[in-house]
């Protein structure tokens, strides 16, 4: 039986006609046969039901498919997610890019990624942007040379402890051993030096090329450093500072006493990366970029892993209980109570003032491959509804949650990632974790799961894996959403429907919106953007009549208006 | 955040680091988005579509939609036409555009996709009840040949190539404008208007990419050439093309000179009084009018304002990048002004930069260092003894600006970290009289933040 027994309208208030069935069925009605075939199974409504013995069954989600030719996709490539999410903010390693200007261009600080170095000698080569800037007789000839001589001279420019190599699409189909010139380069130079074989085209999404810089960085540099960590000590998977996330995060740890030995990325470093492997328990925020990191982890060096959420105030209390519920010790559970009680009066304040604002107001979120579900935990604490979610590149197990793991199919397009075979390191392995995490488990502690976004959304919403321009466009027609989150690309389009649109990507040049700081920041955010005067001058595409009218009213009685009127 | 300087170590690299220039189909983009009803295709990774979005809507900041073939790893080895062809049908079917424009990717470019024979054995093998295919205009852009402003004018030239007809002469002229702002697309509009001549602009991307609210919501943003307009250009009386530095072999009005016997005028970018009385003089020529009395007085306001900030920049050094055409232009007017470009620099490679300068500013050329192929790292190392006064050129040069601690005058592409990028006009009496009061104020504003005294009259 279905999960909710309601059978109101949950797209758009008020309007019997605007049901799930009839939104999936505009969105998909213009598609050549082939086209819509493959879409259907990617925009789904999450009926939720319940087997008998209770548990959770929730349709299926097409996703990490191949965005079909035509469509304008949110999708960026392989190379966008191996260079500019996961090694984009790591600040001490030189990333050249190989291949000709505009790859590397593009990946030049654009995701707004922050760092802090300790002092200003302190390497950061963040704002750079290295590229063997390939031309026409490289193509023909051969691009090796070229690369060589562009790590010497980052070498000679930098000497920093490590450089990295980004494969862009010729240099894939010319055949550059991108990873033996970096061995040569590595003995000649004497520090470390690895590729990444990240073209464009390969896989589906920019979610290939997470899997590849993650693979790597497990295989090149995690396990260099075996400096002892403390009993409290973490790494936080899958953070990558955007708007300063990261600061907020690592504050609220440091005062609880957890001591964080590397956070992948964002605000990292060479060192921490080099000696994640001695922290006693990995903590995943974004499941999609890199919880196969976990796992290898944990089979190798027997580290155990959670899944965390440090978007929300309450997932951030939620999370900072988890952490401590796992290492089990008083102190640290009185710190982090001591932590959580001086964060939240603030934000219980806040949620005062702006609750009453943006409550009954309804969103949609489009993006990444964990945001769109994190971020319907600040929504929900400002008493705002999520109607329709989906990822610009997530997997199944993202939208259904790990238990559908088993049962993916692997086509052609996942199978050309590599999967590294990982088998236990023979003296790093720490026992005695791997036995910790056995003994929580027992004492009813859940280690390794992930629920999905849908278990978490209401029943009937619309789930659109991968939306096209179109559909994002068709959808706003039929939903009116009150805000619509996803990324630049989306912005001005979404605005010029008269529905503000917030970046999940770049935040809009704000945060960060990470903890309870953060939290705090994003209801101020939401309730300036949906209670923004200027939407009252834009006539969405649904309204004929008022606002436009009232945009060529005279000045004085539009600044008249009470406030109640605009909000 | 700080960030590391390099060890002192000398060039010349072959890496690039910072580079002073985008890719080529960035520049066919920006060129199909001045066609009415048009939707670009990019012809390879879906990565090149999102990334060149991202860029272009961060410096328009107005709807950008590209299409891409989504090339897979087995395209790469068996080609991509069923990718292209399903790509036509969809951007077809979904958006009905009036022409379709495909630029292909450094990919497609490297496996060597024929694009105009995919081209013609996907109409030959359409299907009669399926909708029709839109003209569709193609042009090879291989990121390895060339910069952004190769692609923009290669682009350009496609379009009039395979769609000019030829034709009666008509009335109208053809201007072929070089990367410039929406505003100054509107504002070379309005002088041909003015002179009373029609005018066909290509491409006219002023309110696709600078639009007003909607009223509806466009599927494709309203305005930009009409295709009767391109196909016409091959009956204009004349055409005018903006560029001293790209050759004759990427040149539009070169073209159809020699399809269509069309003159061609060649005139520099008319940025500064001199590029602009040259831009005057042959509409003026072409209709046999004087220049309209509000241009004159425009004309006049602008000397005027050379004059009030001649006090304060006379010998002040300046360091411009950009858009090797763009940067010439600009030197142009920094000579009316009495500053000196102590430097100037592209990360283009045409090797007539130099050239151009000379011939703008014939007696300021032989103490101004010009660089082509550079990038930032390269500019500044130079730029650091050279101690400038002011830096102009894109947002990328903001690095640059902190580190040498000198004002940077925003203007070309891209400007990602200011409002207005597509509003900026510098071309034309007026635009030369905007951009020399933002050069002589954000002087004036650096002179104010760093002086002790705190004067507020400088």
């Amino acid at each position: 039986m279905s999960e909710s027994s309601t059978t109101s309208d949950p797209l758009r208030g008020g309007d019997a006609s605007v049901t799930p069935a009839v939104v999936r069925e505009q969105l998909l009605r213009d598609y050549p046969a082939k086209t819509k075939k493959k879409r259907e199974k990617q925009i789904v409504i999450n009926d939720k039901q319940r087997d008998e013995d209770g548990s959770l069954q929730l349709p299926v989600v097409a996703a990490n498919t191949r965005t079909v030719p035509g469509i304008i996709t949110q999708r960026g490539c392989c190379y966008a997610g191996c260079k500019g999410v996961i090694l984009g903010p790591t600040r001490d390693i030189v990333n050249i890019v190989h291949g000709p200007i505009g790859c590397s261009f593009y990946s030049w600080l654009t995701r707004r990624n922050q760092t802090h170095t300790p002092t200003d000698e302190h390497d950061n080569f963040m704002t750079y942007c290295f590229s063997t800037d390939m031309i026409e007789e490289n193509i023909i000839f051969g691009g090796e040379k070229r690369l060589r001589q562009a790590i010497q001279e980052a070498y000679d420019l930098f000497h920093p402890k490590a450089i990295a190599v980004f494969s862009t699409c010729p240099v894939g189909l010319i055949g550059d051993d991108v990873h033996q010139v970096s061995a040569e380069m590595k003995k000649q130079l004497g520090i470390n030096v690895f590729a990444f074989s990240c073209e464009g085209y390969k896989g589906v999404s920019q979610s290939a090329g997470h899997h590849i810089a993650n693979n790597q960085i497990f295989k090149h540099v995690i396990g260099e450093d075996d400096t002892t960590r403390s009993q409290w000590s973490i790494n936080l998977l899958g953070e990558y500072n955007i708007g300063g996330d990261a600061f907020v995060i690592e504050d609220l740890l440091e005062r609880c006493g957890i001591e964080l030995v590397s956070t992948f990325s964002g605000n990292s470093t060479y060192d921490q990366f080099a000696n994640a492997h001695m922290a006693r328990l990995n903590a995943v925020m974004c499941h999609r970029s890199i919880n196969y990191v976990a796992d290898m982890i944990e089979k190798k060096y027997g580290t155990p892993w959670i899944k965390v959420n440090f978007i929300g105030a309450n997932a951030t209390a939620k999370s900072l209980r988890k952490i401590a519920e796992y290492f089990d010790d008083r102190r640290l559970t009185e710190n982090v109570e001591r932590v959580i009680g001086e964060e939240f009066p603030a934000v219980v304040q806040a949620q005062r003032k702006y609750r009453p604002r943006c409550s009954g107001k309804r969103a949609v979120l489009f993006v990444g491959g964990s945001r769109a579900h994190h971020y319907q935990e600040l929504f929900r604490e400002l008493g705002m509804e999520t109607i329709a979610a989906g990822y610009e590149f997530a997997h199944r197990d993202d939208y259904e949650g790990r238990r559908v793991l088993p049962s993916i199919k692997i086509d052609a397009d996942s199978r050309n990632i590599e999967e590294l075979r990982v088998d236990a390191d023979q003296e790093k392995f720490r026992e005695s974790d791997r036995q910790k995490g056995i003994a929580r488990e027992k004492q009813g502690y859940t280690l390794r799961e992930y629920d999905g976004m849908m278990a978490e959304m209401k029943d009937q919403t619309l789930i659109i894996d991968d939306i096209s321009h179109s559909e994002a466009e068709r959808l706003i027609r039929m939903v009116r959403p009150d805000v619509f989150c996803a990324g630049i690309k989306e912005k001005y389009s979404v605005q010029k429907m008269g529905v503000p649109c917030k970046q999940l990507h770049s935040y809009d040049y704000g945060g960060p919106y990470a903890g309870f700081a953060g939290a705090i920041n994003f209801y101020e955010e939401i309730d300036r953007m949906v209670n923004a005067r200027i939407w009252s001058r834009v006539q969405p595409p649904w309204e004929n009549g008022s606002p436009a009218a009232e945009s060529k009213s005279p000045l004085p009685a539009s600044m008249a208006e009470s406030e109640e009127n605009t909000n | 955040m700080t960030t590391r300087t390099a060890n002192p170590v000398s060039g010349p690299f072959v890496a690039t680091r910072n580079a002073c220039k985008l890719c080529t189909p960035l520049g066919a983009c920006l060129a199909f988005a001045g066609v009415e009803g048009a939707r670009t295709i990019l012809h390879g990774s879906q990565g090149c579509a999102t990334y060149i979005r991202r860029y272009m809507i961060s410096h328009f900041k107005e709807p950008v939609d590209i299409a891409s073939s989504n090339f897979s790893e087995s395209a790469t080895i068996f080609g991509g036409r069923d990718n292209l062809q399903d790509g036509l049908a969809n951007v077809t079917r979904q958006y009905q555009p009036a022409v379709i424009g495909i630029a292909t990717t450094c990919l497609a470019e490297t496996i060597g996709e024929d694009v105009g024979m995919y081209l013609h054995e996907i109409r030959s093998q359409a299907s009669p009840d399926g909708p029709a295919l839109p003209p569709v205009v193609h042009v090879g852009t291989p990121s390895y040949c060339g910069t952004h402003a190769e692609g923009y004018l290669a682009t350009v030239h496609a379009l009039v190539s395979q769609l000019a007809e030829d034709g009666s002469q008509r009335d109208h002229i053809n201007v072929f404008p070089n990367m410039f702002s929406p505003a100054d697309l509107r504002y070379l509009k309005e002088i041909g208007a003015d002179f009373g001549l029609p005018v066909t602009l290509l491409p006219d991307y002023s309110d696709t990419l600078d639009g007003p609210t909607w009223e509806e919501y466009q599927l494709i943003p309203q305005g930009g050439t009409p295709l009767a307009a391109v196909r016409r250009t091959g009956q204009a009386r004349s055409s005018i093309e903006f560029t001293w530095v790209h050759g004759e072999k990427a040149s539009a009005g070169q073209w159809l000179e020699e399809h269509f016997g069309v003159r061609n005028h060649r005139l520099p970018v008319p940025i500064g009084l001199r590029a602009s009385d040259a831009l005057f003089d042959v509409l003026g020529s072409i209709c046999d009018r004087e220049t309209p009395a509000r241009h004159a007085a425009e004309r006049g306001r602008l000397i005027d304002s050379l004059i009030d900030g001649h006090k304060y920049l006379f010998e002040r050094r300046a360091v411009v990048f950009g858009e090797e055409d763009l940067v010439a232009g600009i030197v142009g007017l920094l000579g009316e002004l009495g500053v000196h470009p102590v430097l100037c620099a592209s990360g283009g490679d045409t090797g007539r930069l130099r050239s151009a300068i000379a011939r703008l500013v014939p007696d300021q050329a032989d103490r101004i260092q010009v660089r082509q192929a550079t990038d930032f790292a390269d500019l500044e190392e130079l730029a650091g003894d050279l101690k400038p006064d002011i830096l102009i050129g894109n947002s990328k040069g903001y690095w640059l600006s902190r580190r040498l601690k000198a004002p940077l005058v925003r203007i070309g592409f891209p400007i990602h970290d200011r409002v207005g990028g597509a509003r900026l006009l510098h071309v034309g009496y007026r635009g030369a009289q905007q951009l020399a009061d933002r050069i002589v104020n954000t002087l004036l504003e650096s002179l104010q933040e760093q002086s002790d005294e705190g004067y507020s009259y400088l």
